[in-house]
C-alpha cells in the first residue's frame, strides 16, 4: 500500500527527442488510475519509468515515500502485467506465479498459501498445474494478474493488459480487473488506449497527449467537463462533434454556425462567454445532446435542421451523420423513429451542455 | 482433378524422398552386414547378407585392439568440446542479443569473422604455438581446437535466436526480484534449449568424426580418437576389412544415438519461428 508521486518527469531520447515533458501526477493509496491517449503520447513510456524498466532523465518519481529514480525494480516492491502477459513458457501456472516468492525465498507453506489464495480469486485453482500454452488467452490474462496478486505489491501497473483479447473477453476481464482492485485494494497504474476502459476502470483518468498530460479527474468531470479540446474530442464515444463557430450579439447572445443558424446561448452562461464575442471559436456538443425533438422542450434547447446523410442503428440508439458546410456532425435519436437518408430532420440541440472552445489556446473556456 | 493432382504431387515427393533414404542407408548397412562377415566373405559376396552371422570381428575389436580406448579418447574430446561450446557461446551470445553496448555489433561480426578462416590453412602456425604450449599429443588440445572451431557457428545460431526471445520476459523477471544471472539460467536459457541443441548437435557430428586434427596433433597410440585410431586396421599390404567395418559400426554407433534422442528437439528447433 503506497502513494505514488510523479515530480516533474521528463524522459529524453538520444537526438534530444522527449517522449515526456515534465509532467506532474499525485496518485493517491489504493487509487486506480488510468492513464490514458493516443499511441506515442508518453503514457507507457511513464508506467515504464515507474516500473524502473526506463530511466528517468529528470525529475523524480516517489513510491510510498521514497524517490526511486536509482533504484532497481526489483527493491521497488512493484508488481506489472505486460500486454502480452510474458509468462514464462516452461513453467506451470503455479511456478509461474510462485516465482516471485521463491526468489523472494518465502516458505513453502506461505507459497502455497498465497498461490491458492489468488488463485481463488481468480477462479483459476483447476489451472495451476497447466502450462501457459495450454491456456486460452483470458485465463492467460488471469494468471498473469495471479502472479501480480501473490506478492502484495505497493503498486500494481497494468500495460495495456486487454489489448490482446477479443471484444467481448475484453468487457469481461474489464470487470474482472475492477472486481479484483476493489477485493485487493492496492494502489494501481493502468495504461491504455481505450477510453472506454479508462471511464469504466477509472477513480481518476489522466489524459495524455505529446508527453504532457492534459487533464486528470474522474471519469464524470473528464466527460462534463473536459478541459481542452483534445479532452473533448477523446473522451466519449462517439466523439463530441466539434463546429466552427462565432460568438454573436444581435439581440441575445448566440453561436453562430457556418451555415448562419444562431443558437441561442443559455442565460447563465453569457458572462462566460461574453469575452469571446466576435472572436473565432469551435462549439462542442455531444451526439447524445443533439437528438429528436420533444414534444414539451426542456429550457434551452434550440431547434435546427439536417439533410440526413447516413443512419446507423445500433439498437439501443441509432446514430444519423450529416454536414454542416463539410462539417461532420453525429447526433443520437429514438431507435424507434424512422429515418432515411437526404431526408430532412429536425434536431433539438441541448445547449445547457454545450462546450466552446478557444480556437486560439485549444482550451474550453 | 485438383485432389488427384495433389496426390500425384504427394506419391512423387514420397517416392524421391525414399530413393534418397536409399542412397543414404545403403552404404551404412553394408557397413553393418560386413561387421559380421569374414574378410574372404566380403570379397566373394560383398552385397550379400552374412552366410554364417558371428561376432567374431566384434569380439576381435573389442578385446584384442585398443578400440575400447579410441572409444574413450573420441568420448572425452566430443563431449569436452561440445560442452566447452555450447556453455561459452551461450554466454557470449547472451551478452551480444540481450544488452546493447558499445561495439557489440564489432564484437558479433569478430565472432562472425571466425565462420571465414578455414582453420585447416592455419595448421602450421597452430602447430608452432601447441608445441611452444606443450599441447601437441594432448585431448586439451584437440578441445582447445574444437571449441575455437564451433564458437562461431555457435554464437551465430544462438545469438540470432536468443533475439527472438520476447523482453517482456526478461523484464517480467527483473521486476519480479530475480538477478540477471537468474534471469539466464530460471527464464531465458531454458527458452533457448532447441537452438543449444542445434549447436551441440551441428559441432558433435563433425568433432566426432574428424580425422585432420588428430592426425596432425596426436601421435602416441594412447590419446587417438576413433577415426584416427581405425586407420590402424588398414594395413600396407592387407585389411582386415571385416574388423574395421566392425569398428567403424561401433563408432558411427553413438552419434547415432545421440541424434536420434535429439532429433526431435533439432528438428523443433530448426522450425522454430517459421511458423507462429
Amino acid at each position: 500500500m503506497a502513494q505514488v508521486s510523479i515530480r516533474k518527469v521528463v524522459k529524453a531520447y538520444e537526438g534530444n527527442v522527449q517522449a515526456v515533458k515534465g509532467i506532474d501526477l499525485e496518485i493517491a493509496d489504493e487509487e486506480f488510475v488510468v492513464l490514458v491517449g493516443p499511441s506515442g503520447c508518453g503514457k507507457s513510456t511513464t508506467l515504464r519509468m515507474i516500473a524502473g524498466l526506463e530511466e528517468i532523465t529528470g525529475g523524480e518519481i516517489w513510491i510510498g515515500g521514497d524517490v526511486v529514480n536509482d533504484v532497481p525494480p526489483r527493491d521497488r516492491d512493484i508488481a506489472m502485467v505486460f500486454q502480452n502477459y510474458a509468462l514464462y513458457p516452461h513453467m506451470s501456472v503455479f511456478d509461474n506465479m510462485a516465482f516471485g516468492l521463491k526468489l523472494r525465498k518465502f516458505s513453502k507453506e506461505e507459497i502455497k498459501k498465497r498461490v491458492d489464495e489468488a488463485a481463488r480469486i481468480l477462479d483459476i485453482q483447476m489451472l495451476l498445474e497447466r502450462k501457459p500454452k495450454a491456456l486460452s488467452g483470458g485465463q492467460r490474462q488471469r494468471v498473469a494478474m495471479g502472479r501480480a496478486i501473490v506478492r502484495n505489491p505497493k503498486v500494481f501497473l497494468f500495460d495495456e493488459p486487454l489489448s490482446n483479447l477479443d471484444a467481448k473477453l475484453r468487457v469481461q476481464m474489464r470487470t474482472e480487473i475492477k472486481k479484483v482492485h476493489q477485493t485487493v485494494r492496492t494502489t494501481t497504474v493502468y495504461v491504455t488506449h481505450d477510453q472506454v476502459e479508462a471511464m469504466t476502470l477509472a477513480d481518476r483518468v489522466v489524459v495524455m497527449n505529446h508527453g504532457v498530460i492534459e487533464q486528470v479527474g474522474p471519469p464524470q468531470e473528464l466527460y462534463h467537463n473536459p478541459a481542452t479540446r483534445f479532452v473533448a474530442g477523446f473522451i466519449g464515444s462517439p466523439a463530441m462533434n466539434f463546429l466552427s463557430a462565432q460568438i454573436t450579439d444581435n439581440g441575445g447572445l448566440a453561436v453562430e454556425l457556418a451555415d448562419g443558424a444562431k443558437l441561442a446561448i443559455p442565460p447563465q452562461r453569457r458572462d462566460r462567454y461574453a469575452p469571446y464575442k466576435g472572436k473565432k471559436v469551435t462549439l462542442g456538443l455531444r451526439p447524445e445532446h443533439l437528438t429528436e425533438t420533444q414534444d414539451q422542450e426542456k429550457p434551452n434547447v434550440v431547434q435546427m435542421d439536417a439533410l440526413v446523410d447516413v443512419v446507423e442503428p445500433m439498437g439501443m440508439e441509432t446514430m444519423v451523420h450529416f454536414f454542416v458546410r463539410g462539417e461532420p456532425v453525429c447526433a443520437r435519436v429514438d431507435p424507434n423513429l424512422v429515418i432515411k437518408p437526404e431526408q430532412t430532420l429536425r434536431l433539438a440541440a441541448d445547449m445547457n451542455n454545450m462546450h466552446i472552445i478557444d480556437d486560439a489556446t485549444g482550451k474550453v473556456v | 482433378m485438383a485432389e488427384r493432382g495433389e496426390r500425384a504431387k504427394n506419391a512423387l515427393i514420397q517416392l524421391l524422398l525414399a530413393a534418397n533414404a536409399v542412397v543414404m542407408l545403403y552404404p551404412l548397412l553394408v557397413m553393418l552386414l560386413s561387421a559380421f562377415k569374414s574378410n574372404g566373405e566380403i570379397f566373394a559376396n560383398p552385397f550379400a547378407l552374412p552366410a554364417a552371422p558371428n561376432l567374431d570381428n566384434l569380439r576381435h575389436i573389442w578385446g584384442e585392439t585398443n578400440f575400447v580406448g579410441y572409444l574413450a579418447n573420441s568420448l572425452m574430446v566430443t563431449t569436452a568440446s561440445v560442452g566447452g561450446i555450447v556453455v561459452f557461446a551461450t554466454m557470449a551470445a547472451y551478452a551480444l542479443a540481450r544488452y546493447p553496448f558499445r561495439f557489440s555489433a564489432a564484437v558479433f561480426l569478430f565472432f562472425l569473422s571466425g565462420l571465414m578462416v578455414p582453420l585447416k590453412l592455419a595448421i602450421i602456425p597452430l602447430f608452432i604455438e601447441f608445441d611452444v604450449l606443450h599441447l601437441v599429443d594432448t585431448r586439451l588440445g584437440l578441445v582447445l581446437i574444437y571449441i575455437a572451431m564451433g564458437l562461431p557457428s555457435a554464437v551465430f545460431i544462438m545469438t540470432g535466436f536468443l533475439r527472438t526471445l520476447p523482453g517482456e520476459l526478461e523484464e517480467s523477471g527483473r521486476i519480479e526480484g530475480a538477478s540477471e544471472a537468474r534471469i539466464m539460467l530460471s527464464i531465458m536459457l531454458p527458452l533457448a534449449r532447441p537452438a543449444m541443441i542445434i549447436a551441440a548437435i551441428q559441432n558433435a557430428v563433425p568433432i566426432w568424426n574428424d580425422f585432420f586434427f588428430p592426425l596432425v596433433f596426436i601421435t602416441s597410440d594412447a590419446r587417438k580418437t576413433l577415426p584416427q585410431g581405425l586407420t590402424v586396421f588398414m594395413g600396407e599390404y592387407n585389411t582386415d576389412w571385416g574388423v574395421l567395418f566392425a569398428g567403424l559400426t561401433l563408432s558411427a554407433l553413438p552419434i547415432t544415438l545421440v541424434y536420434i534422442a535429439l532429433s526431435r528437439q533439432f528438428i523443433a528447433g530448426m522450425t522454430q519461428g517459421a511458423v507462429k
